[in-house]
């Protein structure tokens, strides 16, 4: 199955694709319209920064999956491999955040929910948009 | 305090109900324009130094960016431009030799763009490039070899070194050091997939680029950085820089602050000292001295690969090529004063030299005026734009040509004129680890190989209108070209006809 | 203004067709007057011209100059120059017919000369080189002089007009030649002159020639350097000079020659059909006699001392059909004018692009 892998040789550090992730999983049709107001949509792919290397983490979809063995909502489940989140029965209990050895589930105090990757397959885009946006092959979409 | 007396040359202008201070741009520009401002709330710009390398618009996810010309006029002045004044003010402030990268970017007449091309019709019929073969492979050597047949009708002919290219495009020098380790990988990946060359400038040549060996050319330049016997054994030819068209009769300059160590050991110079390039080889004061490094090279590599001498487009242009005809050469590189460079004076760059199509046309007819055209191949460059004015050139006689600034610009240039700073944004004509980093050699030879392709398809779409299917029969061919708001002088010196004749 | 030929260039199309007797046996020139006429409409009357192989047997060991004078005072000068580099033999006006549609008559004169041997001596050059340096320098620096024809045992003859009736105008029916061959024109300016005519010819080498080469420029100014000089801007004569100067210069065999001016497409020659040893052969071709290529729609039939070449280009862009009965090989434009110089053939074919059909007299 195809997922998101990183070339952190290539990782710049710009950003890019957090801000197109929060914008595609905002509802709202363009990137202006995402963040205009003040509104702060929630990216579930966070840049790590070092001095030489940044690379993006966000979920792996992994086969081990603790986050949705650990889920007490039943929020979280595979479907096709890809580990989604119903944001309906989500409660805010973190426990996935605490069990994901990546750090990839990322906490959105707003709505007191997590927010996480789900491979753009519940948005509009299809395609993950964030390897789109990725100006230097940063991150790939690929099967390995 | 002192007064500055420079202005800055640009406006970054930002559309702020586009903006949603993501802050790539900040992130994004070694030369610390845009910053957050977190009382206001809002990106800001310090436009003292931007350069107008457009990574921060490009990069831009909402297009809220523009950048343009300062607004801030001077009184107007038909002499004394603000650009004249500016550099004036420069040197009076620093008392040193205006420095610029690129080629030269002055108001000179383009004779490109004031020749035509010709096309066949009814007496003559022009070829469908898509249901005829289109050739475009030619080779660069000597062609002066007898051929004899012995009794029996068999052909015997001696075999010269020569280079075969599919394209008659190949990647001009640009050395290790003025551009990055993966602007180099982009050019060698880019040269093998397309059957053609690259250029390893006077830089040397990487250990990690010996595998692309077959499609390198090794150049030997006045400093003879980085030249020793298994470099010369690498390469599929060897390339005596005697001058280039940026800066006709100085050397290479690369600043000290550009000299890691990765360059200083290809070099084989030390770290953080300038490297300057003598202006004459201290071995070559006449063109006897050159006929000696050029066979000495050839000895040095068993008289397997051709010698090209590059040389920078002058006055007498035409005698020096007679010269390097008879020197021993198999190929010869001309190279404009359109050319560009990672870093010359600025004076130099912009007031000497002559145009390349000027050079070709009279160096190609003075060597077949001589009976000698055949000893040598020719190769041009400085400044070849587009697939016409590679036709142009064939037509006015030239073998093939060398591309280097359209070859930055695919990888990401946008002739901001900065190289010479080491800030290079898009990580083409810079040494820093987090600056070159930005090229992707996996996307930019790429993109090298897109242009060629896309230049040579165009070419035979060109040829094929003219009736023609094999490059070589394009060659030297005027009568295809005729010019345009030329005066007389200019249309004999290129020896082509008016548009109407 | 209309510039004369050789001032400008003019594109043309054309008819040819020609025929040789393997055995030698020599046949009347009104067979190949009466091929052309059939081929009248690819002609505009504007050219029209022969080559005869064969023709003069009582003077075979002599060159045969046929020359054109605009004015006494050119015939003069240039009957200087030969006696000064050749002994003549003899000499005449070339007898012609009055014909309503031939008019503006050049002088039109015949030498047949030998090299002078002190003078051929001192030149340290072989006897074909001294002639046809001889020949080019006529033509390049004596004004209103032009020698059409130079070879041995054969003769040029041309006009402005239909070829039939240049063919007439010659009294072509008083010769007998082991081939022939003929031109007839259609160039799309008009030419002030006889000289431009077809066939072009430099010793005993003739080509007749179908179609406009788009390499013409690339040719000429490649072929100059070795002393030719193309003063009539025609690729009738570049076509000449570049066969002149690879067989008769380089030694090449007419094979080869033709690999040189239709030379294969790259991806026959990295298809494997020829054998390593011929394919790098014509790598080498390709290479170093790249100039020498020739591009654009051609059909030609070169005449030498020993027999017809005829070659279409790569492409195949101009007509050209063969046949063959006994010993006898006919080439032309046209079917039916084959058919008009023999109704019925023991075989007719259209040979490829590229692939020329060479005919040499049985010793």
């Amino acid at each position: 199955m195809k997922k998101v892998y990183v070339n952190e040789d290539w990782c710049l550090g710009c950003h890019l694709c957090e801000f197109t992730c929060a914008a595609a999983n905002s509802g709202a049709p363009d990137m202006i319209k995402a963040f205009a107001g003040g509104k702060k949509p929630v990216a579930r792919i966070q840049i790590e920064e070092g001095d030489k290397i940044n690379f993006a983490v966000q979920c792996r979809h992994c086969e081990a999956h603790p986050c949705v063995k650990g889920c007490i909502a039943g929020a979280l489940s595979v479907q096709n491999g890809v580990i989604v989140c119903d944001e309906e029965k989500c409660v805010g209990c973190y426990t996935c955040v605490l069990s994901c050895p990546y750090g990839a589930i990322v906490i959105d105090e707003t709505g007191h929910k997590i927010r996480k990757c789900d491979l753009c397959t519940r948005n509009s885009h299809g395609e993950p948009a964030c390897v789109k946006a990725c100006p230097n092959n940063a991150i790939v979409f690929e099967e390995r | 305090m002192a007064i500055n007396y420079m202005n800055p040359l640009f406006e970054v202008v930002r559309n702020y109900d586009r903006c949603i201070k993501c802050r790539v741009c900040e992130r994004q520009c070694a030369n610390e324009v845009h910053h957050y401002d977190p009382d206001l709330d809002k990106m800001v710009a310090d436009e003292t130094s931007c350069v107008d390398c457009q990574r921060c618009v490009t990069l831009c996810p909402t297009r809220a960016l523009k950048i343009r010309k300062n607004e801030n006029e001077f009184r107007e002045n038909g002499n004394w431009s603000q650009q004249v004044m500016d550099e004036v003010y420069k040197q009076a402030g620093s008392g040193g030799v205006l420095l610029s990268a690129m080629g030269n970017p002055r108001e000179y007449p383009v004779y490109w763009d004031k020749i035509l091309l010709n096309a066949s019709q009814v007496t003559n019929p022009p070829i469908d490039p898509l249901r005829e073969p289109m050739e475009t492979k030619t080779f660069l050597g000597k062609k002066d070899q007898e051929i004899h047949y012995d009794e029996n009708g068999k052909a015997e002919f001696k075999h010269n070194p020569y280079l075969e290219l599919d394209v008659p495009i190949m990647f001009s020098a640009m050395s290790f050091g003025s551009i990055s380790k993966n602007a180099h990988e982009s050019l060698a990946r880019a040269a093998q997939e397309l059957g053609t060359y690259y250029n390893t400038g006077e830089g040397g040549l990487h250990k990690d680029f010996y595998k692309y060996g077959p499609n390198t050319i090794c150049q030997v330049a006045s400093g003879r950085f980085g030249v020793f016997k298994e470099y010369l054994d690498t390469g599929a030819a060897i390339e005596i820089k005697m001058g280039q068209g940026a800066k006709p009769g100085i050397g290479g300059h690369l600043p000290g602050m550009k000299i890691n160590e990765e360059i200083s050991r290809t070099r084989m110079i030390p770290k953080g000292t300038d490297a300057i390039s003598p202006a004459p080889h201290h071995d070559i004061y006449s063109i006897e001295d050159l006929r000696q490094l050029v066979l000495s090279l050839k000895e040095a590599t068993n008289w397997e690969k051709p010698v090209i001498v590059k040389i920078a487009a002058v006055h007498n242009v035409a005698a020096i090529a007679s010269g390097i005809a008879r020197s021993g050469a198999d190929i010869i590189a001309i190279d404009g004063y359109r050319g560009g460079t990672g870093a010359a004076p600025t004076r130099i760059r912009d007031n000497v030299g002559i145009p390349i199509e000027l050079a070709l046309a009279s160096v190609d007819q003075r060597l077949r005026d001589e009976g000698i055209r055949n000893n040598i191949s020719i190769v041009v460059g400085g400044s070849i734009r587009s697939s016409a004015d590679v036709v142009k050139a064939v037509a006015l006689g030239a073998d093939a040509v060398y591309i280097a600034t359209a070859a930055l610009l695919s990888m990401g240039c946008h002739l901001c004129r900065s190289c010479n700073t080491g800030k290079c944004n898009w990580g083409i004509a810079t040494q820093r680890a987090d600056l070159v980093k930005r090229l992707n050699p996996d996307i930019a030879y790429k993109r090298l190989v897109n242009l060629v392709h896309a230049w040579d398809h165009e070419i035979k779409e060109m040829m094929g209108g003219m009736g023609i299917n094999s490059l070589e029969s394009l060659r030297g061919n005027r009568l295809m070209l005729r010019g345009i708001g030329l005066n007389q002088k200019e249309l004999d010196i290129l020896g082509i006809m008016h548009a109407g004749e | 203004m209309l510039k004369k030929e050789g001032e400008t260039r003019i594109p043309a199309g054309c008819a040819i067709s020609g025929f040789i007797n393997r055995s030698g046996r020599r046949t009347n020139g009104s067979v190949i007057v009466n091929s052309i006429a059939c081929m009248h409409d690819r002609s505009n009357g504007l050219g029209g011209g022969y080559a005869g192989y064969g023709i003069y047997p009582e003077y075979k060991d002599q060159y045969a100059f046929h020359v054109f004078y605009d004015s006494n005072e050119a015939r003069i000068k240039t009957e200087a120059f030969i006696d000064r580099h050749f002994d003549v033999i003899n000499l005449s006006r070339i007898p012609t017919r009055k014909h309503p549609n031939i008019t503006d008559e050049p002088l039109i004169w015949r030498y047949f000369v030998n090299p002078l041997p002190t003078k051929l001596e001192e030149s340290q050059l072989d006897e074909r080189t001294y002639v046809a340096r001889c020949v080019i320098k006529i033509n390049d620096k004596i004004d209103g002089a032009y020698v059409f024809s130079s070879g041995k045992n054969m003769g040029v003859f041309k006009a402005v007009g239909y070829p039939e009736d240049v063919g007439e105008f010659y009294r072509l029916d008083e010769y007998d030649g082991w081939a022939w061959t003929v031109h007839g024109r259609y160039p799309t300016n008009t030419p002030g002159w006889w000289g431009g005519a077809h066939p072009f010819s430099l010793l005993d080498y003739t080509i007749v020639h179908n179609g406009e080469i788009s390499s013409y420029d690339a040719n000429r100014r490649f072929i100059e350097m070795f002393g030719y000089k193309c003063n009539l801007l025609t690729d009738t004569e570049v076509i000449t000079y570049i066969i002149d100067y690879l067989h008769r210069r380089l030694g090449m065999p007419l094979e080869d020659v033709a690999k040189v001016i239709a030379a294969p497409f790259w991806s026959e020659i990295d298809s494997g059909r020829f054998s390593p040893e011929e394919t790098a052969k014509i790598r080498h071709f390709r290479n170093v006699y790249s100039s020498l290529l020739i591009t654009g729609p051609f059909s030609i039939i070169l005449g030498f001392n020993n027999g017809l070449m005829a070659l279409n280009d790569r492409l195949k862009l101009r007509s050209m059909v063969a046949a063959e009965k006994g010993d006898t090989v006919y080439i032309s434009s046209e079917e039916c004018s084959i058919r008009t110089m023999s109704p019925d053939v023991d075989r007719i074919w259209s040979p490829r692009g590229g692939e020329p059909i060479i005919v040499t007299l049985d010793k």
